[in-house]
């Protein structure tokens, strides 16, 4: 059972990217979300038939592969996920958008294809941005930043227990797949006869395995609120950081950057 | 259905978040208002639970093909709708930051599209009605069949929708309905179907988790009624102030063909009418009488939703009707 198993390696290996120690990785993590968010923001928010300006969005994920040494062959994967669904409405932009815009080389290129073309750059870029921060961020980082952010504690603790649990439960999963499939070889999913059994002895599972873990949070002292331990303060290298890429995204989506570095040099 | 950043302008993303962190915060209070503490692991472990269970593919008889649960509906039918809904968000949270399955500025698109429909809408207004006098078999099939299907028709519809607002594609309204709309009818289906089997075995294994459910959230017409006029609000009158200036669906093809976005009539009855529909429409295309101003086009969309949400609320009532007489006769 391919799927399973690679999720939770998936999983594992980006925990362990997420722990290495790197200049980024030693940002505040409400800084590095903040600044995914404004990365991602301005990226989307350019014109769709601005291809240059967009492309200079590329200065981020460049900067911060670089500096944090995570590897961008594995990143590609990711891209693989939301790819065909930006693919497939990037190339149908064209069909229905034909007005010419300027001629290449003798080929009329429409609107649609730049607007195509741009869509599928916008999704790339958006999908990379939110690579890098949880590629240089453990998720418990993140859970503590959004703490700050005072998103309901309740959804802090969902997040950080259904992580915590998905490996765990998945092996679970693996197991029982596996041990199907091993007596239904020829077959290309669950059968639908037994689709609730199936199904259902794995949440009961869950139930079970829910209980045991509020007995043990009850002796560790849990009485229906969680208490986070502080990280570390904001320095101020970590403002510096959301200021500095604040202002190259702003000159980048605001100006004609490309134009301006031209026009120093001829 | 996870959509990507790249398919929402940043407005509407905004505005969608905006949507379902009102939401969140809202079940949130009503959690902790519940005060059980025993429910946060148990919702935790769920959303786990499904996000283990979307990874088991399941074989579609005829079809060679193999289908997914999603567990919007699932989760709200043992935990409670306010506990689904907070569990599905850690779900399509994790999604989108591990597995790059949706986007982060488009997280809210997809909370509101994949969770808030199934756990609100489908769980207050088909699952909760169908079985508040009690379980059977059939009482889940057709609950968990019909909310999975409708549910996934609304979050398909809104897909549709944030990503035509946005102005994104160049894909006309109507083709995108057309090409949206079927496929998740099958996926619904085959969703609806998984939900049922699963509630069906723990009916009939441990009852008490269904029961003790049904018990609390009580169902609350006014409530949701409350959640959708909020929405009838942002999303008619903040979204339509984003709308695009161009043709839509209809209009494109009329233009294609006759290079005019309206048809030109040549008959008195046609005239006679058009006149009639001029006196006495209040806000003739999509403005006030006279007016170009974007308050006008505000208005329209707030009214337009406005009279849709209407006619939903005007069908809930005639099946309601429906559903006392024959609960009286019999």
């Amino acid at each position: 059972m391919g799927k399973i198993s690679d999720a939770i390696y998936e999983i594992h290996y980006m925990d362990t990217i997420a722990s290495k120690d790197s200049p980024i990785h030693r940002i505040h993590p409400l800084i590095k979300l903040l600044t995914a968010i404004a990365y991602i923001w301005f990226t989307v928010s350019f014109d769709k038939y601005n291809v240059a300006g967009l492309l200079t969005m590329v200065i981020y994920p460049v900067v911060v592969f670089s500096v944090s040494g995570t590897s961008f062959r594995h990143s590609v994967k990711k891209l693989r996920v939301i790819l065909p669904i930006i693919l497939l409405m990037g190339i149908l932009n064209p069909f229905f958008e034909q007005t010419p815009r300027f001629t290449f080389y003798g080929i009329i290129v429409t609107n649609g294809m730049v607007s195509g073309f741009t869509l599928i750059v916008k999704g790339c870029f958006a999908v990379l941005g939110s690579y890098l921060l949880i590629a240089t961020t453990t998720i418990e980082s993140l859970c503590y930043a959004l703490n700050l952010l005072h998103v309901p504690k309740i959804l802090v603790t969902q997040i950080l227990l259904t992580y915590r649990y998905i490996t765990v439960l998945m092996s679970e999963a693996n197991h029982i797949f596996e041990a199907y499939i091993l007596r239904a070889p020829f077959q290309k999913g669950v059968h639908f006869k037994v689709w609730g059994s199936l199904l259902g002895q794995l949440l009961l599972r869950s139930i079970d395995r829910a209980g045991a873990l509020y007995d043990s949070m009850v002796l560790r002292g849990y009485n229906g609120e969680f208490r986070y331990t502080q990280l570390r303060r904001l320095q101020w290298q970590d403002f510096a950081y959301l200021a500095a890429w604040a202002g190259a995204f702003a000159v980048l989506r605001y100006t004609d950057f490309l134009n301006m570095v031209g026009n120093l040099f001829v | 259905m996870h959509m990507a950043d790249a398919l929402l302008s940043p407005a509407v993303g905004g505005v969608m978040y905006a949507a379902s962190a009102a939401t969140a915060v809202y079940s949130a209070k009503k959690i902790k208002d519940e005060f059980d503490p025993k429910k946060i692991p148990v919702m935790g472990i769920m959303g786990a639970f499904v996000f283990a269970a979307q990874m088991i593919n399941f074989s579609i008889p005829g079809t060679g093909s193999s289908g997914h649960i999603c567990g919007g509906l699932l989760l709200s039918a043992i935990l409670g709708p306010y506990a689904g809904f907070l569990s599905m968000i850690a779900v399509l949270l994790i999604q989108c930051l591990l597995f790059a399955d949706g986007g982060i500025l488009a997280l809210g698109a997809n909370i509101w599209n994949m969770a808030f429909y199934a756990c609100f809408f489908g769980y207050f207004c088909i699952y909760k009605p169908f079985t508040k006098n009690g379980f059977s078999v059939g009482k889940i099939i057709a609950a968990s069949v019909i909310g999975c299907i409708l549910s996934l028709q609304l979050g398909a519809f809104s897909v549709v929708l944030e990503t035509s607002i946005s102005g994104i594609s160049e894909l006309p309204f109507g083709t995108f309905v057309a090409s949206m709309l079927p496929i998740h009818l099958a996926i619904g289906l085959v969703e609806g179907l998984i939900t049922a089997a699963v509630l069906v075995f723990l009916l009939q294994a441990r009852p008490e988790l269904l029961d003790a459910e049904a018990t609390e959230n009580k169902f609350s017409l006014k409530k949701v009624l409350v959640i959708m006029g909020i929405i009838v609000v942002l999303v008619g009158g903040a979204l339509s102030l984003f709308a695009s200036s161009y043709p839509d669906g209809l209009e494109w093809s009329i233009f294609q063909v006759t290079e005019s976005e309206e048809l030109e009539s040549d008959g008195n009855i046609h005239d006679t009418l058009a006149g009639v529909q001029e006196d006495t429409a209040v806000l003739p295309d999509y403005s006030f009488s006279g007016s170009d101003s974007a308050a006008g086009t505000s208005v329209s969309g707030i009214v337009g939703a406005g009279i849709v949400a209407l006619f939903c609320i005007l069908l809930c009532a005639i099946f309601g009707v429906f559903k006392k007489k024959k609960q009286l006769e019999s």
